[in-house]
């Protein structure tokens, strides 16, 4: 076990405890001003935050290394968990909360803006996201990214990213500026899903150069499994936010 | 022996589960989907052993079949629930078109299983080492029985002829 903490580690705690600290810091002030933040945003907040570090530093992510079934384990962290915790902590809601109107209203200008748009749409999200994987597992980048730390980093960084993007195009917790039908929406998850499950059977089949056979069949059967598991969780929600958008409304009614 | 209400509640469903007959045919298609994917993955994978997560003969078209309907039964496990729950709030449900619906589901997804992900794709096979032919045909029957048993249902839930007018 190495105990001395690299630069590049101590930088990541850093930018994490700052993202902690920033959230409860707003989720505490906007108390004055609107009603109580409910905590358990700051929970899902905070082990969305704890599931990257974990990923990032720490045995897990030094055994990520070289470990494929532990490489797996961390991008099932990264790259799903913490972007659905995230999601699910509502940060944009509590940004416009925190913000003077002034500023609030800069912000939803640049949300409803045409780039936001074609961004966030759950095609172009989904397809950031999947398409990511299939580069880093069909073609020598993911060898490459265990030679350049800087590659490492940027790998991790669009695995987080793109996995929130997805995951937010399809679960709407914060105000959506354009709201995509949930027909489209539930077309594009099952195909991501279904994308998801074909790469961890290529992956199983035949891996990365440097993976051995063994590893490299259990790390895609976690894939296809732990990715269920956590699909499972975002179908669910899915399907409540449409339960109750497809509640019976009072309405005159004819009668006979 | 009906109290007021409750001839009300059964009067009232009576008329919804004609308005939201589709809604129960889908909600029992998908339910059904979703079953038989799950007895596939619970009993023939994980507890049997007999079929196998990735099958050396397996080509490219059989996987991109497998991770779509995979992905599609996973969904339509838990979507079925929530129209059903939907169903059930609007005093809809209508439980042999539902069941009707399921065996359809159920039979279509186990013959698609048992003929082209198995044969024509050769995914994997139901069972390795073993004369197979007993196996496929089984598999198959049953397929259809659900299927037929699903179509007797759904003919006797069906809409009356349009009438013109009221």
């Amino acid at each position: 076990m190495q105990s001395e903490i690299s630069a590049s580690e101590f930088g990541i705690v850093l930018l994490l405890l700052m993202a902690v600290i920033i959230y409860i810091h707003a989720a505490i002030r906007s108390r004055n001003k609107f009603k109580r933040w409910p905590a358990y945003r700051s929970v899902f907040w905070i082990s969305g935050v704890f599931s990257i570090g974990v990923s990032l530093i720490g045995p897990l992510a030094n055994q990520a290394h070289h470990n494929f079934i532990a490489h797996m384990s961390t991008h099932l962290l990264i790259g799903m968990l913490a972007p659905l915790l995230l999601v699910l902590a509502s940060p944009m809601t509590l940004l416009l909360r925190s913000l003077s109107v002034a500023s609030a209203r800069k912000v939803t200008r640049f949300l409803k803006s045409w780039p936001v748009y074609l961004l966030s749409h759950p095609l172009t999200a989904a397809t950031l996201n999947t398409g990511g994987l299939f580069l880093l597992y069909r073609t020598d980048l993911f060898v490459l990214m265990h030679e350049h730390i800087l590659l490492y980093g940027l790998v991790h960084f669009h695995l987080l990213a793109a996995g929130y993007l997805f995951t937010a195009s399809i679960i709407y917790m914060d105000p959506v500026a354009h709201k995509a039908s949930f027909p489209l929406r539930a077309v594009v998850l099952v195909a991501a899903l279904a994308a998801h499950g074909i790469l961890s059977k290529l992956i199983y089949a035949s891996p990365p150069q440097t993976v051995p056979k063994s590893e490299a069949e259990a790390g895609g059967m976690l894939m296809y499994y732990g990715g269920d598991v956590i699909d499972a969780l975002l179908i669910t929600i899915f399907c409540y936010q449409w339960f109750v958008f497809a509640r019976p409304r009072l309405t005159a009614q004819k009668n006979g | 022996m009906f109290t007021n209400t409750e001839n009300a509640r059964a009067y009232a469903n009576g008329k919804n589960r004609r308005v939201l007959s589709g809604r129960n045919l889908w909600s029992g298609v998908l339910f059904g989907v979703g079953t038989a994917a799950f007895v596939d993955e619970a009993v023939f994978h994980q507890l049997l052993h007999w079929h196998h997560f990735y099958d050396l003969s397996t080509s490219d078209v059989g996987l991109v079949s497998d991770g779509l309907f995979h992905a599609f039964s996973w969904f339509a496990t838990i979507a079925s629930l929530f129209l059903f729950a939907d169903l059930r709030r609007r005093n809809a449900f209508w439980p042999q078109r539902w069941i009707g619906g399921m065996l359809i589901g159920a039979g279509a997804f186990q013959l698609y299983d048992g003929t082209i992900q198995h044969k024509l794709l050769k995914l994997h096979q139901i069972r390795y080492d073993v004369d197979i032919l007993p196996y496929d045909l089984a598999w198959n029957a049953i397929a259809v029985l659900l299927l037929l048993l699903g179509a007797v249902l759904l003919w006797k839930t069906r809409q009356p002829a349009e009438r013109t007018g009221s």
